[in-house]
């Protein structure tokens, strides 16, 4: 294993979107940067799978301006522990570790499909909506496949026209929303023209997909494998089979990174100021990790925050008010699609919460806080570190996740007796 | 788009298109069982963006691999768990 250490006078975490933007326009302002990614390829989720997987002129822009911008790119990295003081990060990839020593840091870590736990949800082939996307990007074919849709957010309905666009048949999308949070929604969306047309060309695209408000899915049925999944609309219940269901509750930022640097967390997700600075004074973060609110919105705060980490504060302010105008459109996002109480009864008794240790329902419905539960059932503790348990227990319980300990990924041992030796000869 | 990988899963040997995900490449095979909980149930891929661990699988010797964020190589022994 190769061990090594790098500088950049920005270090940015995560190439999606808010990534792209914040590098481009650091290196704009003559900085050296460095972008670190744990995805095999640039564009985050939304971009997923390049230039060739994404339609529309934004991604284009960026991916060219991206490309071509000087930043040096390590794909299939994660940073696995950091210091705020000595600005510092440790990072793996599948053949290396080495640390990077940063001028300013820049978090774009993205966010992470939310779940509920519903009896059969961890049967193969239940997926995220997101993640399903992701795996037919990365080449799996779904012609002539039956995928339910079911959860919430409009994109759903861009997943779906994606998974028909591939072939497949999409029976029915089920949003958990009701239709006057819908319409109120809608109406909103007058103001953004661009947005209406958007949505319009959605529903026309899939105009043979049943679009169902007010339900969710309540099982998946299906032995080592799904067959069919049961759906719930007030008093109705029924049957539909399927070969994949592709699920989803929203979308939850990637704090951890934060949390390990220290950096101060609000409701939406990592603090930020007017030029996206955390709590840490040459920390920066951008993006979906600072609250969920779309491609353009972090785009936005991922230049703002490109500009402020390169000390050019004056040119980040041109940013400031598109930067509002996208505010607004993710708040109205967020009351529409709000979660409903109903779905904290989804889970029964024997309704697995944490995949990792096979925590069910029964053993924690009574807990009190996230160290109870961890200490006496393990859940949090296997692998994914809470990341999809975390913010289940939350919207069961309230619970509140807590600090974090590095590392903040599965590390080789390798790794971290290389970073220690790092450690001390760059202290020496 | 014409250029592909050949690996093997379990033994068998499967081609595929260039920059195909592991995990992509394991479920085209027909086989939706990644790996065996804890307590033995049946598990297969969830978030598809290296969150969640349920597609991780034996890559080349290696354990634990999360293969949705991996690409096929040319030879690759990939091994459900």
């Amino acid at each position: 294993m190769s061990r090594g250490s790098r500088t950049a006078d920005i270090l940015v975490a995560g190439a999606g979107p808010a990534g792209m933007s914040a590098a481009a326009r650091g290196r704009e302002c003559g900085r050296s940067v460095l972008v670190l990614d744990d995805n095999p390829s640039a564009g985050g989720q939304i971009w997923r799978g390049g230039e060739s997987h994404s339609s529309g002129s934004q991604s284009t822009f960026w991916f060219r301006t991206f490309g071509t911008c000087g930043a040096d790119v390590i794909s299939g990295a994660r940073i696995i522990d950091g210091d705020a003081k000595r600005r510092r990060v440790i990072a793996e990839t599948r053949e290396d570790a080495f640390t990077v020593e940063y001028g300013k840091l820049i978090l774009a870590t993205g966010a992470r499909e939310m779940f509920l736990p519903f009896p059969g949800w961890t049967t193969p082939n239940v997926m995220g909506i997101g993640g399903l996307q992701a795996l037919v990007k990365s080449g799996l074919p779904i012609s002539g496949k039956r995928i339910v849709v079911a959860g919430t957010g409009p994109l759903m309905l861009a997943a779906a026209a994606y998974f028909r666009k591939h072939g497949a048949v999409v029976p029915v999308i089920a949003e958990q929303a009701d239709w006057t949070r819908l319409a109120r929604f809608t109406l909103q969306l007058r103001r953004q023209p661009g947005k209406l047309c958007q949505a319009a060309a959605l529903r026309f695209a899939l105009r043979h997909s049943r679009y169902l408000v007010s339900c969710w899915a309540e099982a998946a049925n299906g032995e080592g494998r799904l067959e069919s999944v049961r759906l719930r609309q007030g008093a109705k219940a029924w049957d539909l089979a399927c070969d994949y269901l592709a699920v989803g509750f929203g979308f939850k930022p990637n704090i951890e990174l934060g949390l390990l640097m220290n950096c101060r967390i609000n409701d939406a997700g990592i603090e930020s100021d007017d030029v996206q600075q955390t709590s840490q004074e040459d920390i920066f973060a951008a993006g979906e990790c600072t609250g969920i609110g779309g491609v353009d919105l972090a785009i936005l705060e991922g230049e703002i925050a490109g500009y402020a980490a390169a000390g050019r504060a004056d040119l980040a302010k041109g940013c400031f008010r598109k930067r509002n105008r996208a505010r607004q459109f993710s708040a109205s996002l967020r009351r529409a699609f709000a979660l409903r109480r109903e779905l904290r009864s989804l889970p029964s008794a024997t309704s697995i919460i944490c995949r990792c240790e096979d925590v069910v329902w029964q053993r924690l419905e009574q807990m009190q806080s996230w160290r109870a539960a961890k200490l006496h059932t393990r859940c949090g503790m296997g692998p994914c570190q809470g990341r999809v348990c975390g913010p289940i227990l939350e919207f069961l319980l309230g619970l509140q996740p807590e600090a974090i300990r590095p590392p903040v990924f599965p590390a080789r041992l390798e790794s971290l007796a290389a970073a220690s030796e790092m450690e001390e000869s760059i202290d020496k | 788009m014409a250029e592909s990988v050949d690996l093997w899963i379990n033994g068998t040997p499967i081609r595929v298109c260039a920059g195909t995900s592991v995990a992509a490449a394991v479920l085209l095979s027909g086989e939706p069982v990644f790996r065996r909980s804890v307590s033995g149930e049946k598990r297969g891929p969830l978030c598809g963006m290296g969150i969640c661990f349920e597609c991780r699988l034996n890559i080349d010797g290696v354990e634990h691999c999360r293969s949705c964020q991996i690409v096929c190589r040319e030879g690759m022994q990939v091994r459900t768990e």
